[in-house]
């Protein structure tokens, strides 16, 4: 018995991978693209807007240009930019987006959700019927009824992809709440004196939580995508600033002569859902509250 | 509670629903934006301001206009397209069923070829095969599906110049546009599958009629697919209603297809009001009928499903 | 235990005419359609430093009434004095100290820890919530704790389920003694136990009872249990006391159908008594949702006249300090007990 303990204990983050190589290669690749994203000017040669009309859709090479500068390994657009330095400072746009949208949604959704499911009655009854309406309505039409009357912009296109955020946090949380509410352990809180808030914060919260970080991470990926949905139709990112979705959309008319300018930013949306679908679907197989009783 | 009830309460639940939709965006669109502005120029005089606004009737309060425009909505005429100069509903008519039948085939697609590899799959777990559809299934669900529209074009049309590239007028065109939206139903569809047939193949009826020597075909036939059905309802119909909202939009565009995807986006480029109200109207309207009749299928399919 | 003398006879807490109704169906506008009478004008008394035996079969309403008694559920009506205060007319200090007095051993005491924590964590969360202690005294309160329930103070670096189901149950009793409490509700302490480690649980509550001076509400189905550990028996039926009294008086004099049913559902040890003829309860317990009036034991009951199936019978003092819900004259056979 008092092995098994100690042998608990001694888990560590390492271990918890060990069985999952996929996820972790995705974290490794995720924390490398963060990386690059952030310390965008030290790996890229180009500016995302320097244009170079000598040199247009010009295919990926490791050769030096006709003039000496560094090689455009990923190809050049139809203005000349540098493929590779587009893409970094595209994502920092897209992962923004995602991110932001990401974090006030589940902020919203979570708060609501955790008192739809600890205070019920009519509270949790009208935020319920809030979210029921709102998962059965066209909630894209709406969010681009916002950019219509708002106008396409990187801050208005996040104002308009939050319409349809905060769902799934708020029944997440809710069902999760419910679960604990009625459970012996937050009696037993209230049978010590223990507050409101403590019962909430040291209790409920910490045993919810793996399944929110789980929702979150697996949002981030979908909010990838829906951004770079609306950017490639013309009503995200405006350009000088680029994003994934955009540089997609103002390359598909040189799909047949340069087909690298929209190639690249596909995979990298692809690759980047995909490491992030990997890793949340490990956080939920590996910090589950229920796996860690077994 | 009986069925009969249940589909009336949800017909009454729709009908609140597409009329809160209806308000919230007339709301949005008559206190965010003035029309008046986004569709005269700059240079347009003061009369000329005045006279269009009393023409749309934004000169009267907010209460009116909604009235009006509720009333007007119940016998199913939204007025003029302001881009089109013609009645909303006719050009709605003109393009959503081409959508519709595009989502269709689309969804045929998916389920076609979804269900039998994911079986396969599940028979072969940890094989090859198994390996390969989880990577293509993984790949449909995580790459965006204009970008798969755009390769697809690239290839099968451009390089191998087997199939159209963009427009409509035979079904070949539309063989592209509905591959690149199935992908992604697909993906989600045969992994699904795969989990549901090894819960069903590891499941203790199937040994038991394995052990009375049923065939294995017959065992699945007769008890896993049952199962499977359910969940592939469920995934089509969430699919198609997102479709419709608007999803199918950059595949559209992409394929120079003239659906409702594509009227969508140019009814934002073109700051058509009532013709998106129109839209939202509808969508909503089909998106909650869509949801009963999964619901109704549902039942149909698990007779442990009462209402 | 049944030697009472004067001192010992001083009221802890008192239950007055105490009901608590489940509303059932009916949704936030709509009042409710029906109502779950699980706890139905009960009056009843614990002495300090005595233990009361509450009994009846699973769903009579006994759980319920231990929470009422910890204030851990809101009443519907009836008041519930402790030390002579109204716990329900509590101020919010007042409450915060009642939280120190009173405490509850749950069923299943794993399931009440927050799994994440450490032993140590969880013993001593009462004692951190109403800072007694903190640090290295925080850390030799709980080892002193483990020690009084018999297990090794090292314990307290471990994970609660690391520990056998009975080791479990030792580390809920400490928790809910870290704080020195006068009353304690132990809601079947024992009876998800393997019957070995059953006696060691008990004896332990026997123990801590005569060291720490505490007064026990202890709930059971089995009433053997409670004879052998209560000084007084309080017998529920669907909500309702039927029978309520000092345990050998109510052993002596059985003075309820019921009670005399529960007792001869328990298995007769000794080999010579079994030419005895025992009643064996037939039917089913009765719906605790808007029982019909009279007496809710009446369909069971053999004696049951027209009248058990009309009136209600009132709580009557039929010998002293024995308490009967009963129209009939009904007295056991004392050849059972």
């Amino acid at each position: 018995m008092a092995n098994l303990a100690t042998s608990k204990k001694k888990v560590t983050l390492w271990d918890r991978f060990r069985y999952n190589k996929a996820a972790l290669v995705s974290l490794i690749i995720l924390i490398i693209l963060f990386l690059m994203l952030i310390f965008a000017p030290q790996v890229t040669s180009y500016s995302a807007s320097q244009s170079d009309l000598y040199n247009r859709l010009s295919a990926p090479s490791f050769e030096q240009t006709a003039k000496g500068g560094p090689p455009h390994i990923l190809g050049t657009d139809q203005l000349g930019r540098d493929i590779y330095s587009r893409l970094i400072y595209g994502g920092r746009v897209s992962l923004t987006v995602g991110f932001v949208v990401g974090t006030i949604g589940a902020l919203i959704g979570i708060t609501l959700g955790m008192v739809a499911g600890y205070f019920g009655g009519w509270t949790d009854m009208i935020i319920m019927r809030l979210v029921d309406v709102w998962a059965s309505s066209p909630t894209l039409l709406i969010a681009l009824t916002f950019v219509m009357v708002l106008g396409p912009g990187m801050r208005n296109l996040i104002i308009a992809l939050l319409v349809n955020s905060w769902t799934l946090f708020c029944r997440m949380a809710r069902s999760q709440v419910l679960v604990i509410r009625s459970s012996a352990m937050v009696e037993s809180g209230h049978a010590i004196g223990a507050s409101t808030n403590r019962i909430l914060f040291k209790h409920i919260m910490p045993n919810i939580i793996s399944p929110l970080v789980t929702t979150y991470v697996l949002e981030l990926a979908h909010f990838i995508n829906a951004e770079a949905n609306l950017s490639f139709l013309g009503f995200g990112v405006q350009p000088p600033q680029t994003s994934w979705g955009l540089m997609i959309g103002e390359g598909r008319k040189y799909l047949t002569q340069a087909p690298w300018i929209v190639l690249f930013p596909g995979l990298l949306i692809g690759l980047t859902v995909l490491c992030l679908n990997l890793v949340g679907n490990w956080i939920r197989d590996e910090f589950d509250p229920l796996a860690v009783k077994q | 509670m009986g069925m009969g009830k249940y589909i009336l309460q949800r017909l009454a639940f729709t009908v609140l629903v597409v009329i809160g939709i209806s308000i919230l965006v007339f709301v949005i669109t008559h206190m965010v934006g003035n029309p008046v502005d986004i569709m005269l120029p700059l240079t347009a005089t003061e009369e000329q301001r005045q006279l269009l606004t009393q023409q749309l009737g934004l000169d009267k309060p907010m209460i009116e206009q909604l009235g009006t425009f509720l009333k007007d909505a119940a016998t199913l005429d939204f007025g003029m397209s302001w881009w089109q100069r013609r009645p909303c509903m006719e050009v709605i008519m003109d393009d959503l069923p081409l959508t519709a039948l595009l989502i269709f085939f689309a969804s045929c697609i998916s389920v076609i070829v979804a269900i039998p590899l994911g079986i396969a799959a599940a028979y072969h777990k940890g094989s090859f095969l198994d390996r390969v559809l989880t990577i293509i299934s993984l790949g449909g669900i995580c790459l965006p599906p204009f970008w798969i529209g755009l390769m697809l074009m690239l290839v099968f049309s451009v390089k191998l110049g087997w199939l159209p590239t963009s427009g409509i007028g035979t079904w070949k065109h539309m063989i592209l546009p509905a591959l690149a939206i199935s992908f992604r139903p697909m993906g989600h569809l045969s992994q699904i599958v795969r989990f549901e047939m090894m819960q069903q193949l590891n499941g203790l009826y199937v040994i038991t009629a394995r052990a009375k020597g049923v065939t294995e075909t017959a065992v699945l036939f007769k008890h896993a697919l049952k199962n499977i059905m359910t969940a592939s309802i469920t995934m089509i119909g969430s699919d198609f209603t997102k479709q419709l909202g608007g999803l199918s939009a950059s595949v559209e565009v992409v394929f120079g297809f003239p659906g409702f995807g594509h009227l969508i986006s140019e009814t934002i480029s073109n700051m058509d009001f009532p013709l998106l109200q129109a839209e939202v109207f509808f969508v909503a309207l089909i998106v909650c009928l869509i949801n009963l009749l999964v619901d109704i299928l549902y039942a149909a399919f698990d007779p442990r499903i009462r209402y | 235990m049944t030697e009472i003398d004067a001192k010992a006879k001083e009221t802890l807490l008192s239950v007055r005419n105490l009901k608590k109704y489940f509303p059932i169906g009916g949704g936030l506008i709509s009042k409710a359609k029906s109502n779950v009478h699980a706890v139905d004008d009960v009056t009843l008394d614990v002495y300090a430093g005595q233990t009361l035996g509450l009994v009846g079969e699973s769903g009579c309403g006994k759980t319920t009434m231990g929470r009422l008694a910890l204030k851990l559920l809101p009443k519907t009506s009836g008041e519930i004095y402790f030390q002579g205060e109204d716990i329900y007319k509590y101020t919010a200090e007042q409450e915060k100290k009642f939280r120190t007095r009173a405490q509850l051993i749950f069923q299943d005491s794993f399931s009440s820890f927050d799994s994440r924590n450490k032993i140590g964590k969880i013993i001593g969360e009462p004692l951190e919530v109403h800072n007694y202690c903190s640090g290295s005294e925080l850390e030799d309160r709980v080892a002193e704790l483990l020690r009084t329930v018999g297990l090794k103070p090292e314990l307290m670096h471990e994970y609660p389920h690391t520990l056998a189901a009975g080791q479990k149950q030792c580390i809920g009793i400490a928790r809910s003694i870290a704080l020195n409490p006068a009353f304690i509700v132990a809601d079947e302490p024992i009876s998800a136990l393997d019957v070995s480690v059953r006696a060691m649980v008990l004896n332990l509550l026997k123990d801590l009872q005569a060291s720490h001076n505490l007064t026990y509400m202890f709930i059971s189905h089995d009433i053997r249990v409670v004879r052998w550990l209560s000084s007084h028996i309080a017998v529920m039926y669907v909500g309702k006391l039927v029978e309520y009294g000092e345990t050998e008086e109510i052993f002596a004099h059985r003075l309820h159908p019921y009670t005399e049913a529960l007792l001869c559902a328990v298995p007769i040890e000794d080999p010579r008594a079994r030419h005895i003829k025992r009643e064996i309860l037939l039917g089913e317990v009765p719906s605790p949702v808007d029982p019909p009036p009279g007496c809710r034991f009446a369909a069971r009951c053999k004696l049951a006249s027209e009248r058990c199936f009309k009136e209600t019978p009132p709580l009557l003092e039929r010998r002293p300090g024995h308490w009967v819900a009963c129209f009939e004259n009904f007295e056991g056979d004392s050849e059972i007990s």
